[in-house]
């Protein structure tokens, strides 16, 4: 993704969007292009750093094995969660077609 | 492969749904069969605000896997969330593990030869999605209709070494795991309900080169017979492909059991940017000495184990000893019919269980549990054939009848007046009986080279059979016949 000189370019830019589903304007991509540099900066000055024997970092909270038994509790009501959804059928949440026909 | 210059190198990748009682991270059933969209909740839904817990039972069960198969369990593991589009996860990814999984390098021995795993690691089912119009197929579809009740149901991945090199062997390595996962009791691994699905990597190269050929996963195989029939038929259509000077293309391709065929998927549905990253809502897992301890303690025999014993101590063949672990509830029920034996041998018990029973299972979709013979009437029939009582020709009928009805062998016997007559008195007199009347015969007997013996013989003890109905116990007629004409 990274040549030295130009740390992200616009087509990275769009290709991450499409794989987002954002529909960006000539004009944000060119803007994120430019703060998506800004961050990957920071990555590389952290990456700079000397962290032999620091252990990877998977999570900010000094917590492990947050558990719960295996109890069964009630699920939402039906109806409710279907309410919710822009169209339903027969009990299911119906969505538009998946893949284009072509 | 080796007539043909080839050899397939074959990896498999297993999902097995886990029998919890609860999905992967929240406390809504998992339960097949449900009226759709009735197990949800903001969790599996991916509402905002909402937040997964991981189930406990799951560790459990994966660190028991791990102490059945050798795996090396690492201090920590990790989730991430695999980030895709379709609607069959409401959230638009999936929780997974990628880079550490909570198991690494297993294996399991198949048939003499060590299958390596490679890893297993944990991660949600997705829901159900229905195709409508354009007769089910995604492509042509108008739409489609969507079920979470699937989605979050825990799934445990079990990924092999590329290790397997024909199709048979990669059906054993999938009976053997399933048998391991099922007395493990972590899975019901029924392929053909879904709770266990097998995806094969297979690429061919020409025997004796160590360089992998291009892979090509091929899904959609729902049995072992069509896992079987998929890798062969791929292994053919790569080996035909190269020697017609064609290239072999990555990329997955569906099997289809209609037409017997794989299909390639449109290339542009396989583009794979998961982007992956670490799941921002769990926290690791890193099993205590005590939670690997008590795994390692719920481990009960295993299949390999268990076939061992049987041989050893029931003296049955390896492939019985494998009907009898195989089947749902088959050995147990032999063992306790063993349990139950007071004349004959255990081996019987394994013979009558792995022929008419199995027979009788096959033949009518039943589970042994709800059959009407328990397994002391089972002993109850190898004892009276053992005791002498009936044959076992007359054995096989009184099982019928006790399969199809509540009843006990003894019983059966007693109703239909099957008894075998082997009063060596009683048999003596009937035999003297039918000597005398036959007088013509026993003298042609005597006089007659071997060819008439044998059918004179033939002869005077059909009649002595007629005179008991049946009856009576034909190795002691035939030692009373051969007695009197000596």
């Amino acid at each position: 993704m990274t040549d030295g000189s130009a740390p992200i370019t616009r087509a990275d830019v769009e290709h991450v969007a499409r794989l987002a589903r954002l529909a960006l304007t000539d004009a944000e991509v060119e803007r994120l292009t430019a703060d998506l540099a800004a961050v990957l900066d920071h990555a590389a000055d952290v990456a700079a750093l000397d962290l032999d024997g620091v252990p990877p970092t998977a999570h900010p909270l000094p917590l492990r094995n947050v558990l719960r038994d295996d109890a069964v509790r009630p699920s939402l009501d039906r109806d409710e969660v279907l309410a919710a959804a822009p169209v339903a059928e027969d009990g299911r949440f119906r969505v538009p077609r998946i893949l284009d026909p072509s | 492969m080796t007539t043909s210059g080839y050899e397939a190198v074959i990896g498999l990748e297993a999902h097995v749904e886990l029998a919890t009682a609860t999905k992967l991270f929240c406390g809504c059933p998992n339960e097949f069969g449900a009226a759709p969209n009735t197990h949800v909740c903001p969790v599996c839904l991916g509402l905002p605000g909402s937040l997964p817990v991981l189930n406990r039972a799951v560790v459990e069960y994966a660190l028991r896997f791990a102490a059945a198969l050798g795996f090396r369990v690492p201090d920590e593991s990790i989730f991430a969330r695999k980030n895709y589009f379709y609607p069959d996860m409401p959230k638009d990814y999936q929780i997974s593990q990628y880079e550490e999984p909570i198991l690494v390098d297993g294996s399991i021995e198949v048939d003499g030869v060590h299958i390596g795993i490679e890893r297993a690691h944990l991660e949600e089912d997705t829901g159900k999605t229905t195709h409508m119009g354009g007769g089910g197929r995604i492509h042509e579809a108008d739409y489609s209709l969507v079920d979470y009740n699937r989605a979050g149901v825990p799934l445990m991945e079990i990924v092999s070494r590329p290790d397997i090199r024909t199709a048979e062997q990669a059906r054993a390595y999938v009976s053997e795991l399933r048998g391991v996962l099922k007395a493990l009791g972590v899975s019901d691994v029924k392929m053909e309900e879904g709770s266990m699905r097998v995806d094969a990597n297979v690429s061919v190269r020409p025997v004796g080169t160590e360089a992998f050929g291009t892979k090509v996963e091929i899904k959609n195989m729902n049995s072992l017979r069509s896992l079987g029939r998929a890798i062969d038929f791929e292994i053919e259509r790569q080996i035909a492909a190269l020697e017609a000077g064609e290239r072999i293309v990555q990329e997955t391709r569906h099997w289809d059991e209609a037409d017997g065929r794989t299909h390639g998927m449109r290339t542009k549905e396989g583009s794979s940017d998961y982007r992956y990253f670490p799941e921002p809502d769990l926290v690791p897992v890193a099993p205590s000495g005590e939670m690997r301890a008590a795994a390692a303690a719920a481990v009960p025999e295993l299949p390999a184990a268990r076939r061992a014993r049987l041989v050893a101590d029931w003296g049955v063949s390896e492939a019985d000893a494998r009907v009898l672990v195989d089947v749902d509830g088959l050995a147990d029920f032999a063992a306790a019919a063993v349990d139950a034996l007071r004349d004959g041998a255990a081996r019987d018990v394994a013979n009558w269980c792995t022929g008419d029973v199995m027979a009788h299972l096959n033949e009518t979709g039943l589970s042994i549990e709800v059959l009407p013979l328990a397994p002391d009437g089972l002993a109850e029939l190898v004892g009276l054939v053992a005791a002498g009582t009936i044959s076992r020709n007359q054995a096989k009928d009184v099982l019928a009848e006790c399969l199809r009805a509540p009843t006990r062998p003894a019983q059966v016997v007693a109703e239909r007046g099957l008894e075998q007559v082997s009063d060596t008195g009683a048999l003596a007199a009937v035999v003297d009986e039918v000597l005398a009347a036959n007088a013509d015969a026993v003298a042609e007997y005597r006089s007659g080279d071997d060819k008439a013996k044998k059918k004179k013989r033939g002869f005077l003890m059909g009649e002595c059979m007629k005179a008991l109905r049946g009856q009576g116990n034909p190795q002691l007629l035939n030692a009373l016949l051969d007695e009197r004409l000596a």
